[in-house]
C-alpha cells in the first residue's frame, strides 16, 4: 500500500487545531445504583488481518492480539478487543497515532480509523448488569461474562460493543449517531435497576 | 370492622384499615385485601354484569382465572384500567374501582333486555341473523355491534407512567409459588443453583393460603411458606419476583413474566416502573402452576354468590371474610368439604351439601356428617333463587325426585380441579388425557423442564413437597450443584373427586341456561346447539359459541365445554380434541409489553454531526430512514416552494453548503480491494488512478439496480466506497455476504466508516472559490483536481478527505473530516461561503438539482426491477470484465427484450401543471378502462432554473417514444398532456461540471 492519494498531507497547520464537538456532551445520570457517563474522546482502529499476520501485528502493536472469543488484552493505554477470528478493535489514549503505528506494516492486514465512528459510555454501579439487561440479552454475571470480557452485543436496537473493564464497571462503545438513542435507553434501565 | 369481617378469623391486621370506593361509595378493608375480599367484607356480591346478556353477576373465583368480576380502577384521567380482576387487584388508600357493561347503574341495567331476549342470542346468533340485507351489515349492524361489544372503557389519554423490561439468566425457573414451587426452590437453592421463583400473588404460598388442613414440619401450611420465603430471600443466589406472571413460554427456555410493581401501592414514586417484563434464559423449568377449581354447571349457576369452594376458603382463611351466613355446598369432589368444615367452624350456616356422588366414601364427608352438616349424596342443584344475590338453593336426587330448597345467601360450588397445563402446552409439550380422572395432564416434555405438583396431577402435599424437592435438586445437578434430601412430615388434605361436563337439570332435553363460561355467557345449551348444527372439533365449537375466548381464555369453563360437546358427539374426550394454549397466561399490558421502547427510545433518531448547526440556521428537517436530515433552510416568510426555489438558484448562479453525512461509507481495503469491487460493481476498477474517482453501480444477482455510490481510490489497496444512505447497511452485508461465500481467496476486508466521516458539501460555480482558504496540502486547481479525484489533505486544519466530485451538475467539493471536527469545519466553510452569496440547501434541493440533471435515486427511480439499461446506465457497465454480480441476470431474455420501462424526462404542454410522483401514464387517455399503463412519473419537481415543471419517467420504450405526446389521467376525469423528453435538462454537455 505504498502510492496514496495523500501526496501532501501537511503535518503541520496555518490553522489552530479545529474544536472537537463530541456527542452526549453534559449527559449524566446517577444514582447509588448506577451511574451512566459519556466516555470521554479515544483512538480506535478497526484491525481485520489473517492469522499468519497476527504476530507482526502484535510486535507493532505492543501487545498480543487476544486469539479467543470475548478476550481482551491490555498493555500501558492500548487494549486490543477480540471481535472475529480475524477482527479486533484496538482502543487507545485520544492523542495517539494508531494509524501512523500500523503505516509501515507490510503484513497482510487492513487497518481503518474510527476513532470518530464510535462513542463510549461507561455504566458503573452495584446495578450495572441489571442497567445493561434492560436491552442487552446477555448473562452479565460474573461467572459468565467476567473482567476482561468483551463481545460485540445489541443493546435495545442498537449494535454496541461491551467491554466489563471491572467488576461493576462496563464500557459501551457505539456508533455515533446511535449514542444519544443507548444513553437514553441506559439511562432509563438504569432508573429501573435503582429500584430493585 | 365491616360487616361480613369475622374478628377472629383470617391474617390481615384489623388496625390497618384502608379506604377505598366501589362505583362511587366510600368503603374500607384491611391492607392486605383484595378488591374482592374487600367488597365481600363489605357484603357487596354484585360487582359486574355479563357480556351478551348483562346479567348480574358476582366474584366467582379468588385468583387470576376470574371470569366475572372484572372491573375499572381509575387513579386519574389518564390511569384507568379496564378488565382488571377484583380478585387480583390489591386495595390502596383511594383507590377507585368502577363496575363496567351496566347503564346507567349496577343494579338497574337497561341492556339486561338482552337477557329476556336470550331466546334469539344463542350460539352462532351473529353468523346468522345479521346476514341480510347485505348492505345494512357495513351500515347498521356493524356500527352497532362494535358499539355494544367490549367490555369496560379504555383510557383515551397517553399512559403517563413508566414501564420496563429487564433480560435475565438462571439455573433454574421455577413458574408457580405454591408447595410445589416453594420446595423446588429450596431443593434447587440449597443445591446451589440460581433460582428465580415467579408466582402472581402478592405473596408465595399458593393453596396454603386457604388449606387450613395442610401443615408441614409442625407448623401450619401458610406459616411454612412465610418461613420458606424469608430462607429464600436471604439466599444470594435466589430472587423471588411476587405479583409476577410467568404468561409465555418460549422456544429454548425462553420464558417471558411480566412483574406488577406499582398497581398494589396508593402513591408510587414517580421513577417507579408500573410493570416489568422480564425475559429469562433459563437452562431448567419447573412448571408448578397449580391447578384451578371448576364451578359445577347447573342451571342459574351464575348468580352473585355462587362461587368455588376454594374462594370462599380463601376469603375466611386469609381475608377472615364470611362470604355468606347461610351457605350452600353444590360438589362433585371432597375438597369443597373442608370448605364446609371451615365455615361451620367460623360460625356460619351451612345448610347442605349437595353432592353429585352417590356413595362418596372419602373421611371428610363423615366428618363433615359428625359435624352436623346436612349431607345430599346423589343430588344436583338444579335451579337457583334470588336476582342481585342468590337467596335459594333447589336440590333434588340426580336421577329425578322430590325437590328440596334452602334458603342460602352464598352458594358453593365445586367439580374438581383443572392442572394448569398452559404453560406446559406453550413449551409445546404434550398433552395426555387421564381417562380415570377426566384430566389433562402433562406428557412428555419438549424442551428442559419438569411438571410438579398439582399442575401435574398431585394431589397429595407430601408428595407435592417430595416431587418439589426432587426436582430443584435435580435441576441444580445438572448444573453442578450437590443435595441432600430431608425427609419431611407433612399433614394433607384429600381432594378426590371431581366431574366434567353437566349436572342435572343442564342435560340435553333442559331448556334452563347453566353457565360454562360466564364471561362470554355460553350455556351448556349453547355447546349442545354447536353440535347439532354441524360443528365436529373442538376449535369450532369454540369459535362458534365463543367458550374460552373471553379474557380469561376459559381457565374454569374449557374443560366443561369440552366433555359436554364430547358427550353431545358421542365421543371420548381426547377424540374431540382440546383447544391450544396461548401466551399470555393472563391478560398483559400493552406497557409492559413496550417497555423502555417508547418515545425517544421507540426507534433510533440518528443525527448528524452538524445537526445542531442545521437546526441554529432554521433548517426544517426531515425523516429519511432513522436519519434526520435537513430538509430546506426556510428563511423569514418563505415557504418550502420558496426556500427551494432560492436555494435551487443559489446553488447554480453561485454555489451552496450541504450536510452529506449520512451517505454510507464503506472502507475496502487490502491487495485485493479493486479486484473486488470489479465483482461488485458493474464499473472497472483495476485501473482507476490513485487520487481518482467513479460512479460505481452494484447490482443484484438477477441483474436489477441495488445500489449506487461514488467510490475514491485513497491508495492502491485502499477504497472510500459511498453508498445511498438508506443502503449503507444491506450494502455491507451484501458485500460481506458475497467475499465470505464466494470470493473468500480475495485478500480484502470491509471496514464502515459512515460515521467516522462528517461531509459537507460544497457545489456551485463558486465552489472552489469557497473553500481554497480552507484547504492545505492540496492544489485544488481544475488542472490539478478535475472532476471526480479525491486527495487527502487537510481542510480548516483537520485532516480530511477531499472529493471532487457533484451531484448537483456543478463543479463541486465534498469534505470528509473526522466527525468531531465536523461543525468547526462547517462553520468555517459557511463562512466563506456567505462572501461568495452562497447557501446552505437541504435535501429537497438537492432532489431537484440532480433531476435537472437526470442523476437517478436508487429506490426513487428505481424499485427492485429496474436494469442499468432502463436506466440509461449501460455506460456504467464495464463491456470488457468478464465477471461481475448481476452480469449473467442482465442476459436473460426479457431483461434485454422490447418493450422494457426505461427511464426518460417528461415535460408537461402547459408549463404551470404540475405531475405527481407515481401517476401513471396512458397514450390514449380517452381508451376505456382497463387503460393500457406505459409507465409511471418516478420523480417530478418544480425547477425554478427552467422556470417550469419537469418530471422523470420510466415508460415502456420510453427512448423510442422522445418527441410523441403521452398523457397522465388524474383523478377526476382529466388527464395532463406531456412531451417525451430526454433525462437531461439542464447543462447537456456537461460542462459545468468541470468548471
Amino acid at each position: 500500500m505504498a502510492k496514496r492519494a495523500k501526496a501532501a498531507m501537511p503535518a503541520a497547520s496555518a490553522f489552530p487545531v479545529p474544536r472537537r464537538d463530541g456527542v452526549l456532551i453534559g449527559r449524566m445520570t446517577a444514582s447509588p445504583a448506577v451511574t451512566v457517563t459519556p466516555g470521554g474522546q479515544a483512538s480506535r482502529l478497526s484491525l481485520r488481518a489473517p492469522e499468519k499476520s497476527r504476530a507482526v501485528l502484535s510486535r507493532a502493536l505492543g501487545l498480543k492480539l487476544p486469539e479467543t472469543p470475548r478476550a481482551t488484552v491490555q498493555a500501558g493505554s492500548r487494549t486490543a478487543i477480540w471481535l472475529g477470528p480475524d477482527e479486533w478493535l484496538v482502543l487507545d489514549d485520544p492523542d495517539v497515532d494508531l494509524m501512523a503505528g500500523m503505516a509501515t506494516v507490510k503484513a497482510l492486514h487492513s487497518a481503518v480509523d474510527i476513532s470518530h465512528r464510535n462513542q463510549a459510555i461507561m455504566v458503573a454501579g452495584p446495578s450495572v448488569e441489571a442497567t445493561l439487561n434492560a436491552g442487552c440479552p446477555l448473562d452479565l454475571s460474573e461467572t459468565a461474562f467476567p473482567v476482561g470480557n468483551a463481545t460485540r452485543t445489541v443493546l435495545g436496537k442498537a449494535e454496541i460493543v461491551l467491554w466489563r473493564t471491572d467488576a461493576k464497571t462496563f464500557r459501551v462503545e457505539c456508533w455515533r449517531s446511535f449514542a444519544d438513542y443507548c444513553f437514553t435507553l441506559l439511562a432509563s434501565g438504569a432508573r429501573d435497576a435503582a429500584m430493585g | 370492622m365491616t360487616a361480613h369481617r369475622l374478628p377472629k378469623a383470617g391474617r390481615l391486621t384489623p388496625a390497618r384499615e384502608v379506604r377505598f370506593s366501589f362505583d362511587g361509595k366510600a368503603m374500607t378493608g384491611l391492607d392486605g385485601d383484595t378488591l374482592a375480599s374487600a367488597l365481600l367484607a363489605n357484603d357487596v356480591h354484585l360487582v359486574g354484569r355479563s357480556f351478551k346478556y348483562h346479567r348480574p353477576r358476582g366474584i366467582l373465583s379468588a385468583g387470576s382465572e376470574e371470569p366475572n368480576a372484572l372491573v375499572g380502577i381509575r387513579r386519574d384521567a389518564a390511569r384507568q384500567t379496564p378488565n382488571v380482576r377484583a380478585t387480583v387487584q390489591e386495595i390502596y388508600d383511594g383507590l377507585e374501582a368502577v363496575s363496567q357493561n351496566r347503564w346507567p347503574s349496577l343494579s338497574f341495567d337497561t341492556g339486561a333486555v338482552n337477557d329476556l331476549a336470550a331466546p334469539f342470542f344463542s350460539a352462532g346468533f351473529y353468523y346468522k341473523t345479521f346476514m341480510w340485507p347485505k348492505l345494512a351489515w357495513k351500515r347498521l349492524y356493524e356500527p352497532n355491534i362494535r358499539a355494544a361489544a367490549g367490555l369496560g372503557a379504555a383510557p383515551d389519554e397517553p399512559d403517563p407512567d413508566l414501564y420496563a423490561s429487564r433480560y435475565a439468566h438462571c439455573d433454574v425457573l421455577i413458574a408457580g409459588g405454591g408447595a410445589a414451587g416453594i420446595a423446588a426452590a429450596v431443593g434447587a437453592a440449597e443445591a446451589g443453583a440460581s433460582v428465580i421463583l415467579a408466582d402472581e400473588q402478592s405473596e408465595i404460598g399458593g393453596a396454603l393460603r386457604f388449606e387450613a388442613g395442610a401443615s408441614i414440619d409442625g407448623q401450619d401450611g401458610w406459616s411454612w411458606a412465610r418461613a420458606q420465603m424469608a430462607k429464600l430471600s436471604a439466599m444470594p443466589n435466589v430472587r423471588v419476583l411476587t405479583r409476577c406472571t410467568v404468561f409465555g413460554y418460549h422456544a429454548q427456555n425462553m420464558v417471558v413474566l411480566a412483574e406488577r410493581l406499582t398497581d398494589h401501592l396508593a402513591n408510587p414514586a414517580p421513577e417507579m416502573s408500573r410493570e416489568r417484563l422480564w425475559q429469562v434464559r433459563a437452562k431448567h423449568v419447573i412448571l408448578a402452576t397449580g391447578a384451578i377449581e371448576r364451578h359445577m354447571v347447573f342451571p342459574g349457576n351464575d348468580r352473585p354468590g355462587v362461587m368455588l369452594a376454594s374462594a370462599a376458603r380463601s376469603y375466611l382463611n386469609h381475608f377472615g371474610v364470611a362470604v355468606g351466613k347461610r351457605v350452600g355446598i353444590y360438589t362433585a369432589n371432597d375438597s369443597a368439604y373442608y370448605a364446609a368444615l371451615d365455615l361451620k367452624r367460623a360460625g356460619q350456616k351451612v345448610q347442605a351439601v349437595v353432592d353429585l356422588r352417590e356413595d362418596p366414601k372419602s373421611a371428610i364427608v363423615e366428618e363433615a356428617r359428625a359435624a352436623g352438616i346436612e349431607v345430599l349424596t346423589g343430588h344436583g342443584v338444579v335451579a337457583t333463587n334470588g336476582r342481585l344475590r342468590v337467596s335459594g338453593m333447589i336440590a333434588r336426587p340426580r336421577d329425578g325426585g322430590r325437590e328440596r330448597s334452602f334458603s342460602v345467601d352464598a352458594l358453593l360450588t365445586s367439580a374438581g380441579w383443572t392442572p394448569s397445563v398452559h404453560l406446559f402446552s406453550q413449551s409445546r409439550g404434550k398433552l395426555a388425557f387421564d381417562a380415570g380422572r377426566q384430566i389433562f395432564l402433562p406428557g412428555e416434555n419438549a424442551q428442559e423442564c419438569a411438571s410438579i405438583g398439582a399442575c401435574s396431577g398431585m394431589e397429595d402435599l407430601a408428595a407435592v413437597l417430595d416431587a418439589g424437592y426432587a426436582a430443584g435438586e435435580q435441576a441444580a445437578r445438572k448444573v453442578g450443584g450437590s443435595a441432600s434430601s430431608t425427609m419431611r412430615k407433612v399433614q394433607s388434605e384429600s381432594w378426590s373427586g371431581g366431574m366434567v361436563g353437566a349436572g342435572p337439570g343442564a342435560g340435553a332435553d333442559d331448556t334452563s341456561r347453566a353457565f360454562v363460561d360466564f364471561q362470554n355467557d355460553v350455556t351448556a345449551k349453547d355447546i349442545r346447539q354447536a353440535v347439532r348444527e354441524g360443528m365436529r372439533s373442538i376449535e369450532h365449537v369454540k369459535r362458534f359459541t365463543t367458550n374460552g375466548m373471553a379474557t380469561d381464555q376459559g381457565k374454569t369453563s374449557n374443560l366443561h365445554g369440552l366433555a359436554i360437546a364430547a358427550e353431545a358427539l358421542d365421543k371420548p374426550i381426547p377424540e374431540v380434541g382440546l383447544t391450544t394454549f396461548r401466551q399470555p397466561f393472563t391478560p398483559v399490558t400493552f406497557g409492559a409489553l413496550v417497555g423502555h421502547n417508547r418515545g425517544a427510545l421507540f426507534d433510533v433518531t440518528r443525527r448528524t454531526p452538524m445537526h445542531q448547526w442545521a437546526e441554529n440556521h432554521g433548517a426544517v428537517f426531515e425523516d429519511v430512514g432513522n436519519w434526520k436530515r435537513a430538509w430546506y433552510f426556510p428563511r423569514a416568510g418563505e415557504d418550502k416552494h420558496a426556500a427551494v426555489a432560492r436555494e435551487c438558484r443559489t446553488v447554480r448562479a453561485a454555489a451552496g453548503v450541504f450536510d452529506a453525512s449520512t451517505l454510507g461509507k464503506i472502507e475496502v481495503v487490502g491487495p485485493d480491494a479493486a479486484a473486488f469491487l470489479e465483482l461488485m460493481y458493474t464499473n472497472p476498477w483495476q485501473k482507476l488512478g490513485v487520487g481518482r474517482c467513479r460512479y460505481g453501480l452494484m447490482l443484484r444477482e438477477d441483474g436489477f439496480i441495488y445500489d449506487d455510490g461514488v467510490i475514491g481510490r485513497i491508495a492502491d489497496g485502499r477504497f472510500h466506497v459511498t453508498t445511498t444512505t438508506g443502503g449503507a447497511p444491506r450494502v455491507l452485508q451484501h458485500m460481506e455476504d458475497y467475499l465470505q461465500t464466494e470470493f473468500p481467496h480475495l485478500n480484502v476486508w470491509l471496514t464502515s466508516a459512515s460515521e467516522q466521516w462528517a461531509v459537507i458539501a460544497v457545489q456551485g460555480p463558486k465552489a472552489r472559490e469557497i473553500i481554497a482558504p480552507l484547504v492545505e496540502g492540496c492544489d485544488i486547481s481544475d488542472e490539478a483536481m478535475p472532476h471526480m479525484s479525491v486527495r487527502e489533505c487537510r481542510v480548516g486544519g483537520a485532516p480530511a478527505r477531499l472529493f471532487r466530485m457533484s451531484f448537483t451538475g456543478e463543479r463541486g467539493f465534498e469534505i470528509n473530516v473526522p466527525a468531531d471536527y465536523g461543525p468547526a469545519v462547517m462553520e468555517m466553510v459557511w463562512a466563506q461561503a456567505q462572501n461568495h452569496g452562497a447557501c446552505m440547501y437541504g435535501t429537497e434541493t438537492m432532489h431537484v438539482l440532480r433531476a435537472e440533471k437526470g442523476y437517478i435515486i436508487v429506490g426513487q427511480e428505481t424499485d427492485g426491477t429496474v436494469t442499468p439499461n432502463d436506466c440509461g446506465l449501460d455506460w456504467a457497465i464495464g463491456k470488457k470484465k468478464a465477471d461481475f454480480v448481476g452480469i449473467r441476470g442482465l442476459k436473460r431474455p426479457d431483461l434485454v427484450g422490447g418493450g422494457r420501462k426505461q427511464l426518460v424526462g417528461l415535460l408537461t404542454k402547459n408549463q404551470k401543471h404540475s405531475l405527481d410522483e407515481g401517476a401513471q401514464i396512458v397514450a390514449d387517455p380517452q381508451q376505456p378502462k382497463p387503460m393500457t399503463m406505459l409507465g409511471h412519473v418516478t420523480s417530478a419537481y418544480w425547477s425554478p432554473t427552467l422556470g417550469r415543471s419537469f418530471a422523470l419517467a420510466l415508460i415502456a420504450d420510453g427512448r423510442a417514444r422522445l418527441g410523441e405526446t403521452l398523457f397522465v389521467p388524474m383523478p377526476g376525469g382529466k388527464a395532463i398532456e406531456v412531451d417525451v423528453t430526454g433525462t437531461v435538462f439542464y447543462d447537456e454537455s456537461g460542462e459545468k461540471l468541470h468548471g
